[in-house]
């Protein structure tokens, strides 16, 4: 079981990995990150199993740290959301030369 | 009969992980994630992390998502949205980038066996011993309130920075 | 008035000889350090003053207009006082080696003495001092480059009296001899090369003196360019024997020099052949003498002086200095006999047909250049240097005479605003009408140069054509031969164009016009008097190194001559070694003649040609009828390929300038502007199409950057896992 929770961690971080190079809209690129990170904690998880807790306590410091970035990274998005009238990430360009 | 529940979990994972991705609707999207999140936690359930499993649907589904949502609701983006997606080259670069990441992630993971941990395999009856002497919570309590005190202040910590910072960002001006 | 002056000469004479060989006390130099000194200090006071003269004259431009600083009348003191300076530092330095002069006579000196003034290099191995040689060699030198250069000093006030430059060109003069004293009183190498340069370059100066003038400026330039290919000669050679000897100090490299270098090695010879380069780009023989014709365009007293008397003939002192060398490598004696050999007789057949009375005594001079060479190339260096001292005299006066003969022509024809040249013997004719101490005293010249005795050259030029027939005996004795038969051919052409000179200037009818003949008159006495004292040396000259062969007979004058071979022994000390080893390695012939007969029978047939040969050609060229210059024809045929001197300044801009110009310009428009700027300008823009193609990363996009960040992530993925 351990193998293919493996490569189900895999699969999940590559489709999160895919949907941050192609989505436009910033809070689903932000979601598709989450993403990646649940399938970290999959594999912590799985792994945790065999080799002791502390792969458990590390996915409940994630989770908690998740939180705190997800509540900043939004606040962000609605900062930028007030000056650009759109979260369409082709529009934020500055750093074009 | 864990076997199945395995497969079922995680296939449901990565459809609704994949159904989000495409969406167009964000709050489409959005539900869907709720989805691969509770599936996820399910297959904490099957790893015996009962604890983990239930801050999983509590925190993460229960709080983070529907933060997402209020900011979606917030922004007003649940109407008339437009195809969302980069079509074209775009998505087939990224398809070949991300095909070939897990390619050789699969390689690694379903490897010949030469990896060393799946030598250690001794340490599941540990575990189960663990679990029945402190319970599912107790497990993971022990460890977190003695060899991880200091790394539990500090996320305390950084949580309250986390709050003041959110607020502050997106105060209006006044 | 010769009667009395002849006799004081004959004492003065038998007692020198007698004075000689004193087994005396040790020889006190007197001031030899002044005797540089003195002409540089008159550089730098003639200097000042030019400096002060031309600041005035520069106001004046700027004002508008020119200034000339002899109207009025009144001379202003920048053009008073070098009259002064100039020859009396010369004059000077002149009384101190006289001084000198009778104290070396009075001692008996083997070995020379040097005075030691600073350190001047001191690195490594190389320790090389700023130090004077005194021996008999340098005072021979010595007396030649100061009395002769005091004499056309006193000729230069009143020859450049009206010039406007006065005091810089009194300067120059007074720097020149500074140079040469330099290069007849080093003691080593390094010091003899500074002169020699330095005299390179006071020629320069003083051939371009009026450089206002292109062709001038050209000449000047020219002589300098061709004089450093000869340096660059001299220079390999004083590498090569520091390399060998460890040190460029003369006693030192020629007391160790027979028994380091093997007698006719491959070394000594490339040494040997290498300073003959030096020598011919200094001493003007084939086949760098092009530039001393050129050099005609300087000031006339500079020709004399430089080009006649000291700054050519310091090829042949150097030869003369390193003669150790040259009699170690036989080769390269030879090569020396016969280049001034061939030199001798090329010149003068140009001689024959040049029309610019400078022209003609240029190419004069480099024959007679030659007839140096051939003595010291033979071995002979007393011969040698001995009729650089006659030739030294009779050169000289000949220059100086001319001199006065275009001062009274230019003179003449500025009167009467014509634009004919006055160097151009065809507009003169019948001068002796008018200037007939110059005259005199050019026919006195005449018949030295011609070889006449009992002139100055007859004894010079004579002895050396004995000493290359004597060689013919021994090895190489067909070369030898040959520049015996090349010697006396040109002492032949040498008598007919000296003659032809004299004829077509003083004999015959006046061809300067009626008008500008009433205005040609003697020269001031500031400038004849020169020309005496030079045509007293000129008689008498020779007199101090009679041979012995002759010594008793006629041509002796029975015995009544003083001071026989008087020159042979006061050099013994110097070229002694040198006789010594040709002696012992290549035979000594020094008694043999290539056709028979002794050297008297010689002496005596050779002047007696000389004089029917002089006769005939005034006989001959006094028939000619000549038209002034601007009626006459351009010579045709073999004459005129004479006249062009025989194309051979055309062949040289055509193998060697033209390709070096081409080459230079290829260096510069293809390589330096083309590939080198290119490559530069080409760095510039690939830097900016580098900065361009980065530039082409900041889209600004976040996606753009999420996917580079995934590539990374694969590509160290791909690193883990392979």
């Amino acid at each position: 079981m351990l193998t293919e929770a493996l490569v189900v961690s895999a699969v999940l971080f590559v489709v999160g990995t895919f949907g941050v190079l192609v989505r436009r809209n910033a809070i689903i690129m932000f979601l598709c990150i989450e993403l990646q990170l649940n399938a970290a904690n999959l594999s912590f998880v799985a792994l945790s199993r065999y080799l002791g807790m502390d792969g458990q306590i590390f996915v409940f410091f994630v989770m908690t740290v998740a939180a705190a970035e997800a509540a900043v990274g939004l606040a962000i998005i609605i900062s930028i959301f007030r000056h650009y009238e759109t979260v369409s990430v082709d529009n934020f360009n500055l750093l074009k030369w | 009969m864990a076997e199945i529940l395995f497969y079922v979990f995680s296939a449901v994972a990565v459809g609704s992980a994949i159904a989000m991705v495409t969406r167009s609707n964000p709050v489409a999207s959005l539900l869907f994630m709720v989805a691969t999140l509770a599936s996820l936690a399910g297959l904490y359930v099957l790893f015996e992390a009962h604890f983990l499993a239930a801050v999983q649907i509590i925190v993460y589904a229960g709080a983070i998502m529907v933060l997402f949502l209020f900011v979606i609701m917030l922004l007003n983006l649940g109407h008339d949205y437009q195809r969302d997606l980069k079509g074209g080259v775009w998505a087939i670069l990224s398809f070949i980038v991300a095909g070939a990441m897990a390619g050789i992630l699969a390689r690694q993971f379903g490897g010949s066996g030469a990896s060393p941990i799946y030598e250690r395999f001794q340490g599941a009856e540990r575990m189960d011993a663990l679990l029945a002497e402190k319970g599912a919570v107790g497990a993971i309590a022990h460890p977190l309130f003695t060899d991880y005190v200091v790394a539990f202040e500090l996320v305390g910590i950084l949580l309250l920075v986390a709050v003041v910072g959110a607020v502050a960002l997106a105060k209006r001006k006044v | 008035m010769t009667l009395p002056l002849g006799y004081f000469v004959l004492q003065q004479g038998h007692e020198l000889q007698a004075a000689q060989g004193h087994a005396g006390e040790a020889f006190e130099p007197f001031l030899p350090g002044l005797v540089v000194l003195l002409p540089l200090l008159g550089f730098l006071l003639n200097g000042a003053l030019a400096l002060a003269a031309s600041r005035r004259s520069a106001e004046a431009v700027r004002g508008g207009g020119e200034l000339d600083f002899f109207q009025g009348g009144k001379r202003p003191l920048t053009h008073v006082l070098p009259t002064w300076i100039g020859p009396g530092v010369i004059g000077l330095a002149f009384v101190i080696v006289l001084v000198n002069f009778f104290r070396m006579l009075g001692a008996d000196l083997h070995e020379p003495v040097v005075r030691t003034y600073w350190t001047w290099m001191a690195t490594g191995s190389l320790q090389v001092d700023a130090a004077l040689q005194l021996d008999q060699l340098s005072m021979v030198m010595m007396l030649v480059v100061t009395g002769v250069s005091f004499l056309i000093h006193i000729f230069s006030v009143g020859y450049m009296g009206d010039d406007q430059g006065y005091p810089r060109y009194f300067a120059y003069l007074n720097l020149f001899v500074f140079f040469m004293l330099t290069l007849v009183m080093g003691a080593n190498f390094p010091v003899l090369f500074v002169g020699w340069e330095g005299v390179g370059f006071c020629s320069y100066i003083l051939i371009g003196y009026w450089f206002s003038d292109r062709e001038k400026a050209d000449a000047g330039k020219k002589a300098f360019v061709v004089n450093r290919i000869g340096d660059f000669g001299f220079l390999v050679a004083m590498f090569l024997i520091f390399t060998i000897f460890g040190t460029l100090n003369f006693t030192e490299v020629f007391e160790a020099a027979p028994a380091t270098l093997a007698y006719g090695g491959a070394l000594v010879t490339a040494i040997t052949l290498l300073l003959l380069l030096g020598a011919t780009g200094k001493s003007a023989q084939i086949p760098l003498y092009v530039w001393l014709p050129d050099a005609m365009a300087g000031p006339t007293p500079v020709s004399a002086l430089i080009h006649a008397a000291t700054m050519v003939t310091a090829g042949v002192y150097m030869v003369a200095r390193t003669s150790v060398l040259f009699a170690l490598a036989p080769v390269g004696g030879l090569s020396v006999a016969l280049i001034g050999a061939a030199t001798a007789l090329f010149a003068a057949t140009i001689g024959l047909a040049q029309y610019d009375i400078k022209k003609v005594l240029a190419y004069s001079t480099i024959s007679q250049l030659g007839y140096m060479f051939i003595g010291v190339g033979v071995g002979a260096y007393a011969a040698g240097i001995f009729h650089l001292m006659t030739h030294a005299f009779f050169k000289a006066l000949l220059f100086l005479g001319s001199g006065a003969v275009i001062h009274a022509m230019h003179h003449a024809l500025h009167h009467t605003h014509n634009h004919a040249d006055p160097q151009d013997m065809r507009n003169m004719g019948g001068l002796k009408k008018y200037m007939p101490v110059t005259w005199i005293v050019m026919w006195v010249a005449t018949l030295a140069i011609a070889g006449i005795w009992p002139f100055a050259g007859f004894f010079s030029k004579d002895e050396i054509i004995w000493y290359a027939g004597a060689r013919a005996a021994g090895t190489y004795g067909g070369w030898f031969t040959l520049i015996w038969i090349m010697a006396l051919a040109a002492a032949m052409i040498t008598a007919v164009y000296m003659t032809r000179l004299m004829v077509m200037t003083f004999h015959g009818a006046n061809r300067t016009g009626q008008e500008e003949a009433r205005h040609l008159h003697e020269a001031p006495w500031v400038m004849t008097v020169p020309l005496m004292v030079l045509a007293v040396l000129s008689v008498f000259g020779g007199w101090v190194n009679v041979p012995h062969a002759i010594s008793e007979s006629f041509l002796g004058g029975f015995g009544l001559l003083p001071m026989t071979e008087w020159m042979h022994e006061w050099l013994h000390p110097v070229a002694g070694l040198a006789t010594e080893i040709q002696a012992a390695n290549a035979g000594d012939f020094s008694h043999h003649s290539p056709f028979g007969g002794g050297e008297l029978l010689w002496a005596l047939l050779s002047t007696a040609a000389a004089l029917v040969v002089v006769l005939v050609s005034a006989r001959v060229v006094g028939g000619f009828k000549i038209l002034p210059a601007h009626q006459s024809r351009e010579p045709s045929g073999f004459k005129k390929v004479l006249f062009k001197k025989y194309y051979v300044d055309e062949i040289y801009d055509g193998l060697v300038v033209q390709p070096l110009l081409k080459a230079s310009r290829f260096a510069w428009k293809v390589i330096d502007a083309g590939v080198v700027d290119g490559i530069a300008n080409g760095l510039g823009h690939t830097a900016r199409a580098a900065g361009w193609f980065g530039s082409l990363f900041q889209t600004g996009s976040v996606n753009t950057y999420a996917l580079f960040l995934a590539i990374g992530v694969l590509v160290i993925l791909g690193v883990i896992a392979f």
